[in-house]
């Protein structure tokens, strides 16, 4: 019988080689790589995902994309969530902050600030629809402390859907920032606050002082993600609202465009731009990262 | 030295800690509230007020059977279980790869796998749908497993990571008892990936379990639904009745509450490794 064992370690080397990196890299190569060049391919013919040929038409689809107000125009939308993910952020770093401190009934409170994040996406988006339809949650409780005035029709309110589901995102994600500070600012040894405390520093110069510069490249990190993040958002709007009223994405518009209305060619030069987009920001950033470390 | 001292900081602690907790918890309840009321209470109570009878599982049924949420867990774990099991597999092997060996390309292949994590799936759908649709995997449950195979690559960063822990001294005693580099792999490595293994179950699990997209658009056979889009078919239909969604939502909602609750240890150190790459 053949036996493993009985060839030399040389050979065996380029047996396991061989065996162990062909299907990650078969699989890394069809479903990661791939698409990108078919997409490039794609983006330059007008082609409508079924007809047997591609027509070849230039930059077509890319002179569309840029001098059509309507195309461009969604990036507008990926403002909202970036700036919800600086709440966001700030939000998970303060309670990651105190809640590394003693706290009472720590373990809950950071089970259930943390426990949204883990939700089914679906799940989240009716619980959202729920929380924002006319005598919903919201307007119920802004009806109990007395602030009815403020109740609004919050997701049929082209001014104020943006704002609404950018909300619902940062709920959905904000346990994820919390529970990665708080795993940073525990690995801070012990010894360095009681110094600190020797030398009369309050919690905020703790902060200041010992809490951010430590996890600084966590927070560059996620701030990378929170860009990438903002541009690529589908699924809390896509579910809720269906891109209806002004909410829609760049993601849900190419989507669309693809498979409700077979256009993608010109799909698929919109997802090379918004590929561009995610790759320079996220080499400029991690380029600067590095210069500055 | 930590005496409670109720100054306005720590009342301002407390405060801010209990009104976090207040909205992330509030949008879940008032769902479990109205999942628990029949229709006639649900059109003349608030979403604040508690529902009567504490046990009325009407909705719940009604949402189970109708949904057929049935299917959607059947489904949804098939695709659950083949996915780790293979992503432990391939995952393990290639870190054991690129770890322990150095070969001509091997750099290359780490740095393939690297950049792969900068383009975002959600970005290159439109063309992958060609390739699953040439591979005749649309509509299969192979199309989801192939992907989270090939995409989502976070594993082989877990593993390798943890790798570096291992010393290599235990693969070199190995091989002066003449173990072959695959004994060395599945006796020692993969037992000792254990934690690692842990990792990317709780990750991968759960982004699996949540995925909404690639279920959509890749197997919109009823016979295929997953827990998301069983869920998501209950937009059109209940736009109405609410009370039958709200069940819906709180049984996809459940089984991440139970493991939640079970594995609250795991789960914390896997998002917090899992993540920062």
């Amino acid at each position: 019988m053949f036996k493993l064992s009985d060839m030399s370690y040389k050979n065996q080397r380029i047996l396991i080689i061989l065996l162990f990196s062909l299907v990650p890299i078969v699989l890394l190569f069809t479903f990661a790589y791939l698409p990108v060049i078919k997409m490039f391919q794609y983006s330059f013919t007008s082609w409508n995902g079924l007809s047997k040929t591609m027509e070849y038409v230039g930059f077509d689809n890319y002179k569309t994309i840029f001098t059509k107000p309507e195309y461009f125009a969604v990036f507008k939308v990926s403002l909202y969530y970036f700036f919800a993910t600086f709440v966001q952020m700030a939000l998970a770093l303060y309670f990651a902050t105190i809640l590394s401190f003693n706290v009472r009934m720590k373990n809950l409170f950071k089970g259930i600030l943390f426990f949204p994040t883990l939700l089914n996406g679906v799940a989240i988006g009716f619980i959202f629809l729920f929380f924002f339809k006319p005598d919903g949650t919201l307007d119920t409780i802004l009806q109990m402390i007395g602030l009815e005035s403020l109740q609004q029709k919050w997701l049929l309110n082209p001014k104020l859907i943006n704002i609404s589901l950018a909300g619902a995102s940062l709920w959905r994600y904000m346990g994820m920032n919390f529970i990665i500070f708080l795993g940073a600012i525990s690995s801070i040894g012990k010894d360095i606050y009681e110094a600190s405390d020797i030398d009369g520093a309050n919690r905020w110069h703790q902060f200041k002082h010992i809490i951010l510069p430590s996890i600084r490249r966590i927070l560059q990190l996620n701030l990378i993600l929170a860009v990438s993040g903002a541009i690529g958002v589908f699924e809390i709007p896509y579910v809720m609202t269906g891109g209806s009223n002004g909410s829609g994405t760049f993601v849900i518009q190419t989507v669309d465009l693809a498979f409700k209305y077979s256009k993608l060619g010109l799909a698929s030069a919109m997802a090379v731009v918004l590929l561009g987009i995610v790759l320079i920001v996220t080499i400029l950033q991690r380029v600067l990262i590095k210069e500055e470390a | 030295m930590h005496n409670v001292k109720y100054t306005t900081a720590s009342v301002f602690k407390y405060l801010t800690l209990i009104l976090g907790a207040l909205a992330a918890l509030i949008p879940i309840v008032v769902v479990l509230f109205a999942s628990l009321k029949t229709n006639a209470e649900y059109a003349s109570t608030g979403p604040l007020t508690l529902p009567d009878n504490w046990l009325n599982f009407s909705n719940y049924t009604k949402a189970f059977v109708d949904g057929k949420m049935l299917l959607g867990f059947k489904n949804t774990l098939i695709i659950l279980v083949i996915s780790i099991v293979g992503a432990t597999l391939t995952g393990s092997m290639m870190a054991y790869i690129l770890s322990r060996f150095k070969f001509r390309g091997s750099a290359l292949l780490m740095g393939a796998f690297l950049v792969a994590t900068l383009i975002p799936a959600v970005t290159t759908q439109v063309a992958t749908f060609q390739i699953i649709n040439s591979l005749d995997l649309f509509n299969t449950r192979w199309a989801p497993i192939l992907m989270y195979l090939g995409t989502d690559i976070i594993a082989v960063y877990i593993f390798m990571q943890f790798l570096d822990t291992i010393s290599e001294s235990l693969d070199e005693s190995a091989m002066l008892d003449g173990a072959s580099y695959w004994t060395i792999y599945w006796r020692i490595i993969l037992p000792l990936l254990k934690p690692a293994i842990v990792t990317v179950i709780i990750v991968k699990g759960v982004n699996i379990y949540n995925d909404f997209y690639t279920p959509f658009l890749y197997m919109p056979k009823s016979d295929l639904q997953v827990i998301s889009t069983a869920l998501f078919k209950f937009k059109g239909p209940y736009g109405s009745q609410w009370e039958v969604i709200c069940a819906a939502i709180m049984i996809a909602i459940i089984p991440t509450l139970v493991i939640f609750t079970a594995l609250q240890k795991y789960i914390y150190n896997g998002f917090s490794q899992g993540s920062v790459k």
